[in-house]
This record gives C-alpha cells, structure tokens and sequence, in this order.
C-alpha cells in the first residue's frame, strides 16, 4: 500500500483531489473509453469533492468522459430527501460538473425489488468495464462503503443492516434523533471494491485513528473490513496528521520518508487544457 | 443531431450500428464510439479518414439513411463549420420523459431561496421554475440554454396589491377602452419589475363598478404585460372622516351587509381579489364574512375603527390593512386602533395580518416605517398605490371622479394638501424601504412578492422561486435596480 500523510484535512482534500485529476487526464477518457470512478459519501470527502470542483470550474478538468459509481445509499429515504445520497451527490458533486446524468449510477433505496437493484449495480459496473479507482473512506468501525463489521471480505452489493456505532454516528445528519436515521440500505461489497484496479482511501481526523491502525497494523479481519486492502495489489490511503495517532511512530516515520516519492504522483499536476485538440 | 467529420491522422474504418430505438452509435475505429445521449441539438463528433470530407460525407450520410436515422452532417476544418451540400437534416428523437419542452438554465446568479440570496442556478421549463436535481436523476436531462446573469441578482416577480392607475389611465374610469388602458399600465409596470397586480378602483358610484369589473378580468401576464390576479376595490363602505381622496358622495354603508349590498354595489365579484371597507360600520361583519368566504381577501382602512372593532374584523376573516398609518386613527398608546393589529394577541392562531405601507417617503415617515417593520415584519406588503399620474409629467391630472395636481414625487388632490395616492414605482419603493429600514435586501424583496403572495393566498404559484412555481422573476443589480423582467420563463422587458 501506499500511505500518503499530510499535515491536515485541507491538505489531504486537496493532495486526494490532485491524484484523482491526475489519474483521469492520464487516462486520457474519450467516447469510446470511460474512467471509471467509485465514489463515497460523508465528511470526509466534501474537502476533495470542493477541490476537484474548482478544477472543473478552472478549466482544468473536464467529466465529460468520466463514469461514476456510489458506494451506497439508504434504503427507503425518498431521494429527495436532504439526507438521501443522491440528494448528497447533487449538491456537492453532479450539479457543479459537466458530468453527464447518464453516466452517474447511485444505488435506487426505494427500488422494489431491492436484490435486483444490487444484482444490476454489479452488472453496470462490469458493463462499464470495471471501476477504474474507487474511492472510499472509512468508518470509525474500520467499515468500507456500508460494510459493517462481520461482513464478507468477498461479499457483493447487497442489503445491510446498520450497526449501532453507525446509526449513532449518521444520527448527527437526522437531528441527532435516532428513530429517524436509516437503519437499512445498499451498499458495495468489499468484494465489490476489492474488484477495482485502484483503491484510494481518505482518512481524516483524530476518532478514525484507531480505525486506521486496525486497518493497516493488524491483521486481515472481517471485523475491520478496510483491511482487506492489504490484499490489494494498489491501494493508496490518504491521511491527516490526526488519523496517524493510533500508528506506530515507525510506520508514520517510514510512509513519511517516502512523500517525495509520493508527491512525484501529484507533481505536476495535469491539466486538460495541455490535452486540447 | 449535428454531425461532425473532422480529419484523423490513420487510415478509418467507418460503421454506424443503431444501438437502441433511439440511440445511434457510430464506430469509427479504433478512435472514435460516439453514443448519442438521447436528447436534440446533440453534437457528434466522428473521425474520417478519406482524403476528402464529401467522400466521407457521403459514406456517411448512405449508412444514416440505411438505417433510418436522420442527422445534419458538417464538416469542420481550420477554416471553420461549413455544412457538406446534400447532408441529411432532421432531428433525432428524444427520451426526455417528461417534457421535450427546451430547459434554460440561469448561472452566475444569486437567487432568492429559503429567505437568502444563495449562489445557486435557477433552472425554468415551460414556464415553471424547474427541479435540476429530478431532471438529473428522474430524466438524466440538462439544460438546453445558458444564460448567464453577470453575478446579479435573481428575485420572484414584484406584486403589487394597490395600484389606481398611471401613464394617464384611470382604472376608476369607465373609458371606451378599459382594456387597452389596463393593459397599457400592465406593459408598462414591467419596467419596475413588477410581474402581477390587482388594479384598484377608489370609491365610485355603482354605475362605474358595473361598468368596469367585468372589463377587468384576470389573466396571466405575458409579453403583453403584468399579470392581473384580481380587482382591488378600495372602497365605497369606508369612513367619511377617513375618506382621503375618495369622493364624499359615492360613499356607501352596509344596509343588512350581505350579498345584497355588495351585489347591489359592485354588480358582481367574480374578478375581484381584494375589498377594502371599514369594519366599524354597521353590519360590516356579515359583509366581511361574505367576502373571506369566497375567497376574496378583506382590508380594513380608510376607518375610524378601533382595536377591538378591528380585531373583531379580523376574527370575521378580514387579513390586510390598506395602507398603514394613513386614512386611520393614529396609534395611540391606550386604544392603538387598527395599528394596534400588528401585534395584537386577538389573532387567530395559524393566521397573519398584512399590512399595507406605501414605501414613498411622502405617505409615511420612515421613523413609522420602521416601528411597523420591526413590530411586525413578515407583515409588511409594499404596495405603490401608484395614480394615474404615476409616469407622468408634472401638471393636473384625473384620478376617479376628481382632479388631482402632480408636484415632485407629491400627488395632492387639486387645491389641497391632502395626498392623492402616489407617484413611486414598486421598485422605488422596494429600494426606499430597504435604505430607510436598513432591512436585509432578502426582507426588502420578500415584502414586494412573498408577502403580497401569501397574503392573496397564491404562494404556492407566485412570489417564490420554489420548484413548480410560475417562472415570474426579475433580474436586479447590488442597487436594486431592476435590469430584466421574466414572465413564465420569458424575457419580456430589459433595461
């Protein structure tokens, strides 16, 4: 794995953002051949939701050519609730970005047949040709996407149930009402993610740290379900200096050492403007 | 569906298949798959190969026809766009679900939402204000225009409630042409960002009102002009005392104060949107409830009423009062008379009184204004109360059954110094009322449009910019100044 330490959130948002730019304007999408793009939901990622909108709006990269897949979405929220994940999407991402509407691909909560729902998610992305790079953040119970611990390390897009420590942490979104948050919904499976050619993981904040050890120091546990990707063959996580607090000092020195090396993935940083026709 | 051919360096192979009912993918291999997304105006881009476009034209216009697709075919080159002679035209079909009626979306704008300027686009179709984010996600749709609006500002359609006339039209006259006259002030208005209104009649004799009220129909606003939700009419069962500028014969009083009078009176209410009267004369509150309960908005004014007549009007249905502070006992600080309503506690609960102020600087001090709107502000409708001479050069003019001299931004009746309405246009006032008040610009340009809508009860069709609601807007600069009108999603005026 690579692990990529900045000093703080606006720092990590941005380095994540500047990865993610580069990685589509290498890929050089056209018509003919999408990027293919996971994408989460959450506070985590609102920094480098915000940078790669300013992006956009500089000109410098465009999602004409680019497809995205949600990790997830609650189940029965109407969609255009505030706290739906497609409400999440729009507002933040969609309406800022010249993606096409087509090309997006939320899981449907509301679907009636939600089994088929899940099945024909799997079935888009590998009609997509598979995702290019997900992202991801993590759960303070070391959860990827809705994966809760205890779930498949192999699982697939499918129903969950939400854990406790879920709901409560969600509860912030309901007005801390607890009967109002969720407790079902759609998620990727581990498996799902695992599927991608590239994992990128955005890591934030003091109460993810122990997560984030568990993650990377411990073993492959089906209870702390990021640590899968230890057995991915290219995965990055994005951190601030704050989710490092439960690491070893070794392993932060080590990943430390390597930023130059790092940062020669975001410098220079590309942009679609060099690529005009 | 515009397609265009432009040069690639390697040799091309070029094949159409049809993809779906609907849809064309081209493959020009191996660089290029263009799916079409479904939707017109599409624009396409295929590599050819061959040394000359019309070659590739022509291949390609022979595989569109084979397959029963219609599409413009263009060449672009250095020298720019240029259609190859003999390309096929036609539009390719869309799958907009619900509409294929053309989407406008106004960027670069600040919008009145939610009771705050927001940094947010206002999307408009068939004369609705659109919801970008079902189009998204329920019709994968985007828009067809842009338009940017320079940073400015985009507001709901001014509402103005108490309007007599202007531009030389009375509308309490019963001239050979009461439409033209209306429609004239209609057109007109538009400048001042005002979208709809109810023209307003002053006390006449029955004779004008069976003339006049069935001219003044409601119809919506358009190119023509500003809307006309309804009639005002203010008057004849008001106080002698507090008559103003009403002329003292045509008053009326309410013999049993039911359907008879007012049928007697006003020939019939079917266009009328609001009464104002004056609730302490007798058999006022049958009146009162006869009107509410058909939906036409009761105003207490030009009245010697006090508070708990006043209340009691209210309790019977009446919800706005004509032009506060004037043609009323002042506020007195034990018997606070129709005033005293903005903060009575005798209102029925769930209900809201509104309070009509004529933002001039000439009808009230803005000492007084500002009591009001800080005792009561989501009351306040700013009404113009505009005279026929409102748009008019200085001189005599006539307003109802009397004559009326114009000096300044002061309209007095003739010979006297009594005001005689006024001459400032809705914008006018808006701006004079946020400087005086010192209110948000959001509170000054909700009281010219959220507050007269809910008060007529149609804000859930006018004076928001809420999804669904009739695209009436105006477009105004940091001043206040209003540059552009919109009605139903159309430009019908810019400075």
């Amino acid at each position: 794995m690579r692990l990529v330490i900045l000093d703080d959130y606006d720092l990590a948002s941005e380095w994540a953002a500047k990865y993610i730019r580069n990685r589509i304007i290498q890929f050089k999408p056209s018509a003919d051949r999408y990027f293919t793009l996971g994408l989460p939901t959450g506070s985590t990622p609102l920094g480098c939701y915000t940078k790669l909108i300013e992006y956009h709006k500089n000109g410098d990269l465009s999602f004409k050519y680019v497809k995205t897949f949600n990790m997830d979405e609650y189940v029965g929220l109407p969609r255009d609730h505030p706290e739906s994940y497609h409400s999440y999407m729009w507002n933040n991402f969609f309406k800022h970005i010249d993606i096409e509407p087509q090309n997006t691909h939320i899981l449907d909560g509301n679907a009636s047949n939600l089994q088929a729902e899940c099945e024909a998610f799997e079935q888009k992305i590998t009609a997509a040709g598979g995702i290019e790079l997900f992202v991801g953040g993590i759960g303070p119970d070391g959860h990827i996407a809705f994966n809760e611990p205890g779930s498949s390390l192999v699982s697939r897009t499918r129903v969950k149930t939400l854990a406790k420590d879920t709901i409560v942490a969600n509860a912030r979104f309901f007005g801390n009402d607890l009967s109002r948050v969720p407790t079902m919904t759609l998620t990727v499976g581990v498996g799902t993610v695992m599927d991608a050619r590239e994992v990128m993981i955005l890591i934030t904040g003091a109460h993810k740290a122990f997560a984030l050890y568990k993650a990377i120091e411990e073993g492959v546990n089906h209870m702390w379900t990021v640590s899968a990707f230890q057995q991915h063959p290219r995965t990055i996580f994005i951190c601030d200096e704050d989710a490092t607090l439960e690491l070893r000092v070794k392993t932060v020195k080590y990943f430390k050492g390597l930023m130059h090396v790092h940062n020669q993935l975001v410098e220079p940083t590309l942009s679609v403007k060099d690529y005009m026709d | 569906m515009e397609l265009f051919l432009w040069r690639r360096q390697a040799r091309h192979e070029l094949r159409c298949t049809p993809v779906s009912p609907r849809g064309l993918q081209l493959n020009v291999s191996p660089v290029t798959t263009t799916t079409t997304s479904h939707r017109r105006s599409e624009r396409v881009y295929v590599g050819h190969a061959s040394s000359s476009a019309d070659s590739a034209r022509d291949t390609l216009c022979s595989i569109l026809t084979s397959y029963r697709t219609q599409a413009r075919v263009l060449h672009q080159s250095k020298k720019g766009v240029s259609e190859c002679s003999g390309g096929i035209s036609g539009e390719m079909p869309s799958n907009k679900s619900v509409s294929d009626a053309p989407i406008t979306q106004f960027v670069n704008c600040r919008i009145l939402k939610n009771h705050k300027l927001q940094w947010e686009d206002l999307w408009v179709r068939e004369g609705k204000i659109l919801n970008p984010e079902k189009l998204f996600f329920d019709e994968k749709g985007f828009a067809d225009h842009k338009v940017d609006c320079g940073s400015k500002i985009i507001a709901p359609g001014f509402i103005d409630v108490q309007i007599n006339g202007g531009y030389g039209i009375d509308f309490s006259q019963a001239s050979s042409d009461i439409r033209g006259g209306v429609a004239l002030v209609a057109k007109k208005i538009l400048e001042h960002g005002v979208t709809s209104f109810c023209p307003t009649l002053v006390t006449s004799p029955p004779d004008i009102y069976h003339k006049v009220i069935p001219e003044l129909r409601a119809q919506d606003g358009g190119p023509e002009g500003a809307g006309v939700l309804g009639i005002h009419l203010e008057g004849p069962f008001i106080s002698e005392e507090k008559r103003g500028a009403h002329p003292p014969k045509f008053l009326r009083t309410f013999k049993a104060g039911g359907v008879a009078d007012l049928m007697e009176t006003y020939g019939h209410l079917d266009n009328v949107a609001m009464v104002t009267l004056a609730p302490e004369l007798p058999n006022s509150a049958a009146a009162i409830r006869e009107l509410s309960g058909r939906g036409i908005t009761v105003s207490l004014g030009h009245s010697m009423a006090d508070l708990s007549q006043a209340e009691e009007a209210v309790q019977n249905g009446a919800t706005f009062i004509t032009h506060l502070f004037n043609a009323m006992l002042p506020f007195h600080h034990r018997d606070p008379g129709i005033v005293g309503l903005l903060t009575s506690d005798h209102i029925p609960p769930g209900q809201t009184v509104y309070y009509g102020m004529i933002a001039d600087g000439i009808h009230t001090h803005p000492a007084a204004l500002r009591i009001a709107h800080r005792a009561h502000p989501a009351g306040l409708v700013l009404v113009t109360d505009a005279v026929t001479a409102m748009g008019l050069p200085p001189g005599r003019h006539t307003l109802g059954q009397q004559q009326i001299d114009i000096q300044g931004l002061h309209a007095y009746v003739a010979g006297t110094t009594t005001l005689s309405g006024s001459i400032a246009t809705m914008d006018m006032c808006v701006r004079h009322f946020r400087e005086v008040s010192g209110c948000t610009v959001e509170a000054a340009l909700e009281a010219a449009s959220l507050h007269p809508a809910q008060l007529l009860g149609i804000s859930h069709r006018k004076g928001t910019l809420e999804y669904g609601t009739d695209a009436d807007f105006i477009v105004l600069d940091d001043t206040l100044t209003v540059r552009e009108t919109y009605i139903a999603g159309q430009q019908v005026w810019r400075k």
